[in-house]
C-alpha cells in the first residue's frame, strides 16, 4: 500500500536524493547524491532505513509537504523550525504524519542544505539505478509546485531505531582536512604555503555542482590533459579562482587538481554560506 | 610495450594511475588492457575503475586501509594484464548531416580555415577516429584522429544552446553533443543517433577503444534515420575490429 506526498510548495530547489549513481562515471554520468551525507544518514538512520533510500533535499528554502496517508518522517540538516499543522515539532526526531496533515518549514537558519527522510524511503523513480534528481539523466531537475511522491505506507510503531540523540549533524568546523591533489607538487613553494596559510571564503558561485571561493591564487599552472576528477577536488583556472567540485561535478576536466577534500570535508564545505571562512588543513 | 607508471592515492577511496602525459594509442591500449585486468580480479572489492586518456581512477567500495599494499596489488595486475587480448572493440558508422542549414557554423568554419565546405566535409568524414573515453557530459566521446587542416581553436564566447546530435570541431578535438548543453566547439554538422540512454544500464554504445568513421548523409536521409531512432527500429552499423 502507498501513499502520496504533495509538495504545496516546492521551496527554493527541493530535489530528491540517495547515494548516488556509482559505477557510471566511465559513461560521463556524474555521481549526484547527497550534498550533505551524514545529514542524508542521520535521517535514513533515525527511521530504522537501510542506508540508500530516497530523501528530500532542500537548500537554504524547505518545502511545504501535504501527506495523504499515515507515514513516519524524520527532517536533519541545516537548522529550520519545523510545524506539524500548527504545532511546533523537532529536528532529529521521528514525526508521525497522519491523512492530510501538513508539514512547513521556516526559512533555514544555519547551515544550507535539509533533508526530509521517510519510512522505507520516498518512492521515486529509479534512473541508472539512483533517484537522484540530474536533468537530463532525469527528466526532471528539482520538485515542483503539485508534484506528488509515493510512499509505503507505516503504521505509527513508535520505536526509536537507535539511542542517537543529536541536535545537529552539520559539521561546522572553520578547517577542512584534505589531501595533496594530483597536480599538488607542481605548484610554486609560495602558492602550497598559501593554501595552507591563508583563510578562503564561500562566494555567491556555488550550486550542486561547484563552490567557488572568493581569493584567488595567482597561478601561471597550465592546463593539463583532461583527466578524472571527483566531487571535493579543488581545481585552480588559468585565472586563479580556486573552484571545489561538488556532487554533481563532471567525471572529468582539464585544469590542475591541487587538493582533494577528505569525504567528512565534503560535507562541511556543503553546509557553508556565501561570506563563511575556512582554512585548509593537510591530512598527515 | 611497457610504461613507468604512477601511483597515487587521491582519495580514501580511490587510487590514480599515470601514464606518460600524451594522447597516444600505444598507451591507451596498454590502459585498456591493465583496466580490464584489474576489473576482471579486482571485481569485488572495487566500484569502477574510471579511464581517461593517461589514467585510470581506481574506485574502491571502502577506505583503502594500507595505500602500501593496495598499489602492490595493482602493481602485479599490470605485469599480469594480457596485452594479446582483444578487446571486442567496434568500428561504428555514424551518419552525420553536413548540411548547412543543420550546421550553424560551417560556413564561418570553411571561411575561417580557407577550405571549400566540401572540402571540410571530405577531410572531417575521411578520419577513422578513436574513442579514448566518455567524460566531460553523459555519452560524451573524446575522439583521437581530428585532421590538423581542421584545428580550429573554441569560440572565445561559448554558445548558449548547443542542440543535441551536434558534431563539432574545438581546438584540435571533434565530437558529438550527446545532449543540449553550453559550448564553445564549432558546430559543422548534425547526426541523428542517441549517445546516451539513461534507460538501460549500458547506457552508451561506444566504448574507449572503439573507432568511429562519420558518413556524410542528406536532409531527408537525416529525418529518415531520425524518425526510425525515435521509434527504436534503427539499426546503427557497425563492425568488430
Amino acid at each position: 500500500m502507498t501513499g502520496e506526498v504533495t509538495i504545496i510548495d516546492p521551496g527554493f530547489f527541493s530535489t530528491i536524493q540517495d547515494e548516488g549513481r556509482i559505477g557510471f562515471s566511465k559513461y560521463g554520468v556524474p555521481r549526484s547524491g547527497a550534498m550533505d551525507t551524514t545529514s542524508y544518514q542521520f535521517a535514513n538512520s533515525l527511521l530504522g532505513n537501510t542506508p540508500n533510500v530516497a530523501c528530500i533535499e532542500w537548500v537554504f528554502k524547505p518545502p511545504t509537504l501535504e501527506f495523504n496517508d499515515t507515514a513516519l518522517i524524520c527532517i536533519t540538516g541545516g537548522e529550520v523550525d519545523i510545524f506539524l499543522n500548527d504545532q511546533k515539532v523537532k529536528m532529529y526526531h521521528q514525526i508521525a504524519v497522519k491523512k492530510n496533515d501538513i508539514i512547513t518549514m521556516s526559512f533555514c537558519k544555519k547551515g544550507v542544505y535539509g533533508y526530509v527522510g521517510i519510512k522505507d524511503g520516498f518512492l521515486s523513480l529509479k534512473v541508472l539505478r539512483s533517484s537522484s534528481f540530474l536533468n537530463p539523466v532525469t527528466q526532471t531537475s528539482s520538485l515542483k509546485k503539485n508534484d506528488k511522491i509515493a510512499f509505503s505506507i507505516t503504521d505509527h510503531v513508535g520505536k526509536q531505531f537507535s539511542s542517537l540523540s543529536v541536535t545537529s549533524s552539520v559539521d561546522e568546523s572553520k578547517e577542512l582536512k584534505v589531501f595533496k591533489g594530483v597536480e599538488f607538487d607542481n605548484l610554486s613553494k609560495e602558492q602550497k604555503s598559501n593554501l595552507f596559510s591563508s583563510q578562503f571564503t564561500i562566494s555567491k558561485t556555488l550550486n550542486r555542482m561547484a563552490i567557488q571561493l572568493e581569493e584567488k591564487l595567482p597561478n601561471i599552472l597550465p592546463v593539463i590533459i583532461t583527466s578524472p576528477v571527483l566531487p571535493g577536488t579543488v581545481q585552480l583556472t588559468p585565472s586563479g579562482s580556486l573552484i571545489v567540485l561538488m556532487r554533481d561535478c563532471q567525471t572529468t576536466g582539464g585544469y590542475p587538481r591541487v587538493l582533494q577534500l577528505s569525504e567528512d570535508a565534503i560535507n562541511c564545505i556543503a553546509q557553508k554560506r556565501t561570506g563563511e571562512k575556512f582554512r585548509f588543513r593537510l591530512a598527515e | 610495450m611497457k610504461f613507468e607508471l604512477q601511483y597515487k592515492q587521491y582519495s580514501e577511496r580511490t587510487i590514480l594511475i599515470n601514464w606518460p602525459s600524451q594522447v597516444d594509442e600505444k598507451i591507451l591500449d596498454d590502459l585498456l588492457s591493465f583496466k580490464k585486468n584489474i576489473e576482471t580480479n579486482h571485481g569485488k572489492s572495487i566500484v569502477e575503475v574510471i579511464s581517461s586518456y593517461n589514467s585510470l581512477l581506481v574506485c574502491y567500495i571502502s577506505a583503502i586501509e594500507n595505500i602500501y599494499d593496495s598499489v602492490l596489488d595493482l602493481k602485479s595486475l599490470y605485469v599480469t594484464r594480457s596485452k594479446s587480448e582483444r578487446l571486442a572493440n567496434r568500428l561504428w558508422k555514424i551518419p552525420v548531416c553536413y548540411a548547412t542549414s543543420m550546421a550553424a557554423d560551417l560556413q564561418q568554419f570553411s571561411i575561417e580555415k580557407s577550405l571549400t565546405i566540401d572540402q571540410v566535409i571530405a577531410l572531417h568524414s575521411a578520419t577513422i577516429y578513436t574513442v579514448y573515453f566518455i567524460g566531460f557530459l553523459p555519452g560524451f566521446l573524446y575522439l583521437g584522429g581530428l585532421d590538423d587542416k581542421l584545428y580550429l581553436p573554441r569560440k572565445s564566447t561559448p554558445t548558449l544552446k548547443v542542440k543535441k546530435g551536434s558534431v563539432a570541431i574545438g581546438g584540435n578535438q571533434t565530437g558529438i553533443y550527446p545532449i543540449d548543453s553550453p559550448g564553445g566547439w564549432h558546430v559543422i554538422g548534425s547526426c541523428p543517433l542517441s549517445f546516451f540512454d539513461p534507460k538501460f544500464d549500458t547506457p552508451c554504445f561506444a566504448k574507449p577503444g572503439d573507432k568511429i568513421q562519420f558518413l556524410s548523409i542528406d536532409k531527408n536521409k537525416y529525418n529518415d534515420i531520425g524518425a526510425r531512432v525515435l521509434e527504436g527500429a534503427y539499426e546503427l552499423e557497425s563492425i568488430l575490429l
